[in-house]
Order: structure tokens, then sequence, then C-alpha cells
């Protein structure tokens, strides 16, 4: 006799299957859309919320690290808007904001943009159902099997859709703000999508605002399809979640051929953090960088995995990962580089470092190549360490106490991605927010 | 003044330093000579305060402050600057937060208020010009991607903004060719003032050539075995180091 085996629903699980029900008639979305809904809410059922056993999350066991489904955050009210406006007003810009305040896009908060961009909700656009944006959401190139985008794409209540005119030069970064209404934890689903047409050239960044935090469930999703020789770049600051929040960030990306794509993100928020990237060089000679830093502390935990498909030749990519951890902190790095038949002449080069500060803390690093063609260069490495003594000696005798010697190092270990931004003004935001991390550091 | 009295040093129960004594007077220049392996690096190590060594006994005496025991930024900040024999590459932090970093902690230690943004860039400008450090090095991460030579010039830079009182050049020599080698000689040259004592350790006599000492020591197995003027580094050069060898083999 074989044993039955019944799979076993978590509390989480049953509570998004029951949200998803509740929701789906209200969420926006034309007929076809909502077949994409319940088509990818079944993929994630059927799988569940990912655990140790599936190999791509096997370091960030999300069953079990994600006990319960919080309720989904409602449309924000007026009163909140306007709230949400009154702070803006305080805040500094680098470039014309997009803000989105629960995931929802508000546009009466939001700067115009310059010539040759355009935006609308998410709402609209899936409402609208034009097939080529909404294939574009889908990142139905892209062939990816995972549980939270498919989560995300059941359950998106809004985003923005930016669409760049072919030949188009955007001289500030434009920035994708994120607003929470309330500090009650909520689930939020947002998914945006980034269409750069051929030879534009643009910045985006996505920032968090608000000095409270964002507390309960994230799960983010930021598409780009990028033109052939389009120049983008793109940042994100992952700095406001806090302890036992959970933040689930997909970013998928496709570069057309010559174009030029550059990506970091900053991740020092609390509770659980994940970011992964679906990068997928689609024309010839592209070259897309990658890279990230995550500083770690406590029990928070920040989970990096990249999965890089090279499916034309001659393109050029580079990640480069670091993390600072200290306490009982887990970092996370997993890189998969799948380099097709086609792809020949292929330059591929990841790297990951990280600086263990306490011996409690833990670093997982997994590189995976799979490589099908026979005339490429391909390299990773990854490295787990302390300061080294050396250099804080010749700090030291220099006359910096060992303190400012060794946050003058880590600082450094940071700045170092971070200076590569090309941006002045971003990269003052992040070093802003280096320094506020090592300097809570140094009072604790 | 600096004064080693009767130190002993080893490391991973190894004995390095064998009562080593010796004194160097406010504005002498005191160089040290010796074959490989004879602890010369870590006689400047542990001066300057690296932890990696036990120190048995002895005295390290700077202007009659005992420096055993401070922190090496304290000893820095004393007074005690020592030039590397292979400056560390510090990639991420820009020469110039760096040397302004340095500057202001010294000044802080002695209770000193940090020194203005203009002044600061004249001093690193004029000292810069002397060593023929070009501005662009100093907007670069500190000596990431530096000749050896444009290494050593960094150090003898950092060396005349911090004007210590005492400096230690351990095999500065090393890795330099010629005309860095004269470069950075004239530097040290420059500083020397009638307070400001210097202790160069060298193998070879090549150095001294350009950093004429008044006194030369000659170290072997751990503590000064002869003593001279400028005249025995010359000798040496002849001589070599196989006399003082075979006699502590003996």
């Amino acid at each position: 006799m074989t044993a039955q085996i019944i799979p076993t629903r978590t509390a989480a699980e049953t509570a998004l299957a029951e949200a998803f029900g509740a929701a789906k008639a209200t969420l926006p979305g034309c007929a076809e859309v909502a077949k994409l809904r319940e088509d990818a809410f079944g993929a994630f059922f059927e799988a569940g919320l990912p655990h140790r056993r599936v190999e791509a999350w096997h370091y960030t066991d999300l069953r079990a690290l994600m006990r319960d489904a919080l309720p989904v955050a409602p449309t924000p009210t007026a009163a909140a808007i306007e709230t949400l406006r009154a702070e803006l007003g305080k805040s500094a810009a680098v470039g014309p904001r997009l803000v989105l305040l629960d995931g929802v896009f508000v546009p009466e908060v939001s700067d115009s943009l310059p010539a040759g961009v355009t935006v609308r909700s998410l709402a609209a656009v899936l409402t609208e159902g034009r097939p080529d944006l909404v294939a574009l959401l889908a990142a139905q190139n892209h062939q990816i099997v995972d549980p939270i985008v498919s989560l995300n794409a059941a359950l998106m209540q809004d985003g923005v859709v930016l669409e760049v005119a072919p030949g188009t030069s955007v001289a500030e970064p434009i920035q994708l703000v994120y607003a929470t209404a309330s500090s009650v934890p909520l689930a939020r689903f947002f998914r945006s999508l980034v269409v750069v047409g051929a030879g534009a050239s643009v910045m985006i960044a996505e920032t968090c605002h608000g000095e409270g935090g964002r507390t309960g469930q994230t799960f983010g999703c930021l598409v780009f399809s990028v033109g052939d020789e389009a120049r983008v770049g793109h940042t994100a600051e992952v700095t406001d979640t806090v302890a036992g929040s959970v933040r689930l960030d997909s970013f998928i990306a496709e570069i057309g051929a010559k174009a030029k794509f550059d990506s970091f993100a900053l991740i020092t928020g609390g509770g659980l953090v994940r970011r992964q990237i679906f990068l997928r060089f689609a024309g010839e000679e592209a070259e897309g960088t990658l890279s990230g830093v995550s500083l770690l502390r406590g029990r928070e935990h920040a989970d990096t995995t990249l999965f890089v498909e090279h499916a034309a030749p001659g393109c050029i990519g580079r990640e480069t990962f670091r993390y600072i951890l200290d306490e009982e902190a887990t970092g996370v790095f997993q890189g998969k580089i799948r380099v097709a038949p086609v792809a020949q002449k292929t330059d591929g080069r990841m790297l990951s470092k990280a600086l263990l500060l306490a011996d409690t803390v833990a670093m997982n690093n997994k590189p995976e190549l799979e490589i099908f063609a026979d005339d490429v260069a391909c390299g990773h490495g990854a490295t787990c360490g302390g300061l080294n003594p050396d250099q804080l000696f010749y700090i030291q005798a220099r006359g910096l106490p060992q303190a400012d010697a060794e946050a003058l190092l880590l600082e450094a270990f940071a700045a170092e991605l971070v200076d590569e931004i090309g941006h002045d003004g971003l990269i003052d935001g992040f070093r802003a927010d280096v320094a506020a991390w090592l300097g809570s550091r140094a009072k604790a | 003044m600096l004064e080693v009295k009767n130190l002993n040093v080893s490391i991973g129960g190894r004995k390095i330093l064998n009562d080593f004594t010796l004194t160097v007077q406010d504005g002498e220049v005191a160089a040290i000579m010796g074959p490989n392996g004879t602890g010369k690096s870590t006689l400047s190590y542990v001066i300057a305060g690296r932890k990696d060594y036990t120190v048995e006994s002895g005295e390290v005496l700077l202007n009659g402050v005992e420096l055993l025991g401070l922190e090496p930024d304290v000893r820095a900040a004393k007074g005690l600057f020592l030039a590397f024999q292979y400056p560390l590459e510090i990639p991420g932090v820009a020469t110039m937060t760096f040397l302004k970093a340095a500057l202001n902690a010294q000044r802080k230690q002695r209770g000193e208020d940090e020194i203005s943004t203009p002044d600061f860039m004249k001093r690193v400008k004029e000292a810069g010009d002397r060593l023929g450090i070009k501005p662009d090095m100093l907007k670069r991460a500190l000596n990431v991607g530096f000749s050896g030579g444009e290494k050593k010039r960094m150090d003898i830079l950092q060396m005349a903004l911090l004007e210590p009182s005492f400096g230690i050049l351990d095999e500065t020599d090393s890795g330099l060719d010629i005309d860095a080698l004269k470069v950075v000689a004239e530097g040290v040259n420059s500083l020397r003032t009638p307070k400001r004592g210097f202790l160069v350790i060298t193998h070879y006599q090549r150095l001294l050539d350009y950093i004429v000492p008044d006194t030369v020591h000659v170290m072997a197995q751990g503590r000064i075995v002869r003593t001279g003027g400028k005249e025995l580094a010359l000798e040496l050069e002849q001589s070599g180091y196989r006399d003082y060898m075979a006699e502590e083999a003996a």
C-alpha cells in the first residue's frame, strides 16, 4: 500500500488563499488579466510558500519564517494622502517623485515628469489591457518559476507604468517613493513597469519615505524592459523595514542589444528581506552591472538571489555584492548565471564579499554557473572574513583610535560600491544611510 | 629623544628582541643595519604598538613618556611616526579624507582644535609639491594602484603633515628605484630639525648615501652588536654581515 501524501497548508497559505478569493473580484484588470491572476495564484498555491527544500529558497525558509499572512492594506484615504503631501513638502528630492502609498500610485502628490516620459497607474494599464504592456508586466520572456513572483502577480493592487520614449535623455533620477499610511502591520502587493525606448537614457531610484519604518509584509515587483542602446541606471534603498517585517522584492529586467544597465541596492532594514533579481541579456553586446550592499545586525536576515540569463552573444555581466554582518545576522547570496548555447563571447564575473564582525553571524554564499556555450569567460568568487589587521594597524598608527579605524574601513567597504552609482545626489543619500548605520553601531 | 631599554620581545615563544637597548637623541639620525631576520622590523612594530608580539620586559620612552601599553593611535599623538616598509592600500578611503582624519584625530588626542579646511589644503599642497605628489593622487583611494615609489612618497607626505617628534623609517628603500629613493630621501632630509630624531632601518648602505646618519648600529640576533659613525655603513657594504652572524653562532 502506498502512503497517501496530503500537502498541509500553513496558516499563512490558507490566509493568502482567502485573501485572493475575497479580493479577486475587485482587483483591477480586464478579463485576460483576471485569468493571468488566477493562473498565477494557482501556481503559487500549488507550490506553497517556498521552504528549505526548494533549492532557490534553501537559506530563506519562508514557510518557517512567515507564519501568518497579514490583511491586505486598503486603498489610502484622502486624509492619509493629505498627511503624506505635507510630509513630502518637507523632504528634499534629487529628481521628480512618483509616490506610492501602501503600493497605490498617488498622482496628486507626485511630480510632473520631463518631456518624453509618461506615467500611468498599474491599475489603469491592467484595466485597459494593452497586450504588449500586459506581456511585459507578466515578464513572459523570463519564464520565471517562483511562487513569490506568482503571488505578486495574483494580488498586485497597483504601481506605476512608466514609459520613456525612444531617444529621450532624462537628466535627473526619477524617484519611486514608497510610503506607508499607517504603522499597523498590513500586507502590500505592488508591481511597476519601466519601459525604456531604444537609445533613451534614464535613472530610476527606488526610495523609501518615512521614519517610522515599514512594518508588515511587502511583496514588491519592478519590471524593466530596456530597449536597444539604452542607458539605464537603477538604485534601490531598502532601509525602512523593521524587526518582524517581511519584505520580498522581485526585480526583473530584460536588456536589449548594446544597452547598458546598472543596478545598485542598499539593504539596512530589519526583519526579513529578500531581493530576487532576474536579469536577462536579450540582445547582443549589452552590459549589465548588478551590485548591492547589505548591512545587518540583530537577528536580521537579508537574502539577495540572482538569476542572470545570457541569451545573446557578446554581453558583459558584472555582479558584485557586499555584506557587513554583526551580532546574530544572517546574509544570503545566491547567484545563478546561465549562459545559453547562442551566448558565445559572454564575459561574466560575479563576486560576493562578506565582513563578519561577530562569531555569531552566518553568511551563506552559493554561486551557480550553467554554461552551455563554449567560448565564454565566466568567473565567480566569494570571500568571508574579518577586517584586515594590517590595515587597522596602519590607520591606527596614523592616529585614529581603533573604533574609528574600524568604522573607516567598514564605511569604505560599503562606499566603494556606492561611489559607482553615477549620480552625486544619490551617492550622498546612500553614503548618509551607510554612515547612519555605522553611527548606530558605534553607539550600541 | 627615543630610549629603548633592555627590551625583550617574543612571538609564539620565539625570542626576537634580546635585551635590546638603544638611545636616539633629539635631532639625531640613527641607522640600524643588519641581515634578514634579526628583528629590525619587529623593533619598529613593537615601538609603534603592534599587538602581535609579546613584550616580556623592557621600556620604550619617547621624550620621557613610556609608550609600551599605549594604543598605536595614542603613541602617534605623542609624536611617533612609523613609515611602513610596505604602506597598506586602503580601498574606498579617499587619500585626502584619510589625511584629514588622521591629522584631526591626533589634534583631538592632544586637546587641540580641528584644522580648518583651507589650512589643511594649503599644507597638503605644499608638502605634496615638495614630494612630487600630483593632485590627482590625493583624490584617489589611499595607496590603491600607487607604485612602490608613490606609496613611500605618500608615507613621507603623511609624516610631513603630522609633524612627529620622532620618525622610524622601516626599510624605506625597499622597492624603490634610484630616482624614487632620492625623492624620498630629500623629503626626509627636509624634515630634519634639531629636535626631530629618526631611526632609519635598512639592509643596504645605499639609502644612507642620501639620508646621512649620525650613528650606525649593527643589529644581529635581536640586539645591537656594534655602533659607529657613518663610515661603519661603508665598511658593512664591503664586508657584509657574515662576521656578525658568525659571532652570534659561535
